[in-house]
């Protein structure tokens, strides 16, 4: 089992040679192709994930789910699917056409140009630019724009309200993501994706715990899941800035947040899970992209069982939880754990003559252990000072509804 | 003039930008202008990517894409009877007139650029390395530590003040 995709890429190649093609021109020919088949991989594979989401969930929530089509309903998407796609879509009055279809085609692209930069294995990475995770950022920004613009040309209040507080949201939650994926930068020295991956001997979710955590926090916002998926509120705003989409458009907005949920398992498990690293992943890169796939399917379960269990949170609250409680412990986290790595450096290195090596687990040992410490100090004040905060606001209600309770010593809850 | 796949993109880029910037002085929509303003922008980024710049590209697509265009359709959004206005006021001969000059000097040095005056620099293989170095150093001839603080102080000093007048 040797590299799967350097065997295609050669057999292709010498293909494209054999009917008379110029070398540069074949390679063009099959970078097209890989993308165009990378885009379209991503987009298939989440007929498999919408089933097997539907199916997880309602096991959590003690039902059997899609069970109809298929042996275990597993045909139920490419059902629902076809039925999506031979709806009309209907266009609302007063509708600013071009921004109108824009968005769910823009919507679609800032999640699929991610997987550009994302390693499947220790050769096989869509484009290894030396700003990976900076290209990132940048694309899942144009998602923003798509929202706006479906609100705005719906010419309809409920999706101008819920584009206003999706934009709101996302914009906010953007900011502990991107002070979270500083870390993996900070420590693999990099922003290449496939340096960041391949630099994780010890997994950053190891080293960073709560760095992961509060990125997977800011991911599951960012993807509109619950606690967080106010962006599709019935009562409030209908169903947001897509209320007025059906048809293929809607298929492609659904399309787009189901993707979004996986590219950003796939993140995360780049990032912070060792991405393609495992045993034999050198020698077998083949092997790696097992791994991969393992590890995006362990943080999407996490995220789907995170979605069965945890109720809704209020806007408001969502909002103030990232302003005042994630943005500055991302801060604090940030600025103490560089602090405390530079000064362990410093005092270490006499000792540790590897100390910033990546080479082995046994090279990385002090400086994860290190990390780790100052992880969980912070991690352990922060819950406190939440209790202790929740505990003084319980404090306060049950005083303003029962003030002879409180006399009484009876709310000491 | 060898037609290379890099001088197509370059044209490409080149249209985005010139259309896009054409559409935003001309539409009356002020929601499609922000769009056009948008393309305009794309097409800068991908002139970055094509001057081996992905830095400077990433950067214009998350900063100007990203934030600012987001931040004028918000604008545009929430204000009231702002569309349909006429485009263009009074002082439009003046505009022109500076419009042409800036055309111009740029024009100028373009010019000299193909004259030969100035030698092309090539592009490191480290630049990002270089340019994360010159903006934390202090001394040598890359040193920008002191503009990028002050850089960073202002944009504080803005963000406070917008929150300021915000809360009022």
């Amino acid at each position: 089992m040797g590299d799967i995709f350097t065997t295609i890429y050669n057999f292709l190649l010498s293909l494209l040679i054999g009917l008379g093609a110029d070398q540069v021109v074949a390679d063009a020919i099959i970078t097209f192709l890989a993308a165009a088949v990378l885009a379209t991989c991503v987009l298939l594979i989440l007929i498999f994930n919408i089933w097997l989401e539907r199916k997880v969930l309602g096991r959590i929530q003690d039902r059997i789910g899609p069970n109809r089509v298929g042996p275990y309903g597993i045909f139920q998407t490419v059902a629902d699917l076809t039925k999506l796609l031979t709806k009309e879509i209907i266009i609302p009055s007063g509708a600013d056409l071009v921004p109108f279809f824009l968005a769910p085609i823009l919507m679609v692209a800032s999640v699929i140009l991610v997987w550009a930069v994302i390693p499947f294995t220790g050769k096989t990475i869509g484009t290894d630019v030396n700003i990976g995770v900076l290209y990132f950022v940048a694309v899942s920004s144009l998602g923003i724009m798509a929202v706006l613009l479906a609100g705005w040309s719906s010419n309809n209040k409920y999706a101008l309200l819920g584009a206003f507080r999706a934009v709101a949201m996302l914009v906010s939650y953007e900011v502990p993501m991107i002070l979270m994926l500083l870390v993996p930068v900070l420590l693999s020295g990099s922003m290449r994706m496939g340096e960041i991956a391949a630099a994780q001997s010890i997994w950053y979710v190891f080293s960073m715990p709560l760095a992961a955590f509060i990125f997977l926090i800011a991911m599951t916002a960012e993807i509109g899941r619950s606690p967080f998926d106010l962006l599709e509120a019935e009562s409030e705003i209908v169903a947001g800035y897509q209320t007025e989409y059906s048809g293929f458009a809607f298929a492609m907005f659904y399309a787009a947040e189901w993707a979004h949920a996986f590219t950003m398992c796939a993140l995360v498990a780049t990032l912070f899970l060792g991405g393609w690293r495992g045993p034999g992943a050198e020698q077998y890169p083949t092997l790696g992209f097992i791994y991969l796939a393992i590890k995006i399917y362990v943080v999407y379960f996490f995220s789907i069982w995170s979605r069965g269990t945890l109720p809704r949170i209020r806007i408001d609250h969502v909002m103030s939880f990232c302003w005042k409680f994630l943005i500055p412990l991302a801060l604090i986290l940030i600025v103490l754990t560089t602090l405390v790595d530079k000064i362990a450096q410093i005092l270490l290195i006499n000792r540790f003559p590897n100390y910033l090596s990546m080479a082995t687990p046994a090279d990385m040992l002090p400086r994860a252990g290190i990390l780790l410490a100052v992880n969980l100090v912070v991690g352990l004040v922060a819950i406190g000072w939440i209790a202790l905060v929740g505990r003084r606001e319980r404090r306060h209600q049950t005083a303003a509804e029962h003030p002879a309770s409180v006399e009484a010593g009876m709310a000491t809850r | 003039m060898v037609i290379t796949p890099v001088t197509i993109a370059f044209f490409i880029m080149a249209a985005f930008t010139l259309g896009g910037s054409l559409g935003v002085v001309t539409n009356r929509n002020l929601f499609h202008a922000a769009l056009y303003l948008i393309l305009a922008l794309f097409g800068a980024a991908g002139l970055f990517v094509l001057l081996e710049a992905p830095f400077l590209a990433a950067v214009q697509v998350l900063i100007y894409v990203g934030a600012i265009s987001v931040l004028i359709a918000i604008t545009i959004m929430v204000t009231r009877r702002i569309m349909g206005v006429e485009s263009a006021n009074r002082q439009w001969p003046l505009s022109a007139l500076v419009g042409l000059l800036l055309a111009a000097t740029l024009g100028f040095v373009i010019m000299d650029r193909f004259a030969g005056k100035f030698p092309v620099a090539g592009v490191p293989d480290d630049s990002l390395t270089r340019l994360g170095m010159a903006l934390v150093s202090y001394e040598g001839m890359e040193a920008y530590l002191v503009p990028f603080e002050v850089a960073s102080v202002l944009l504080l000093a803005a963000m406070i003040g917008a929150i300021v007048v915000a809360r009022k």
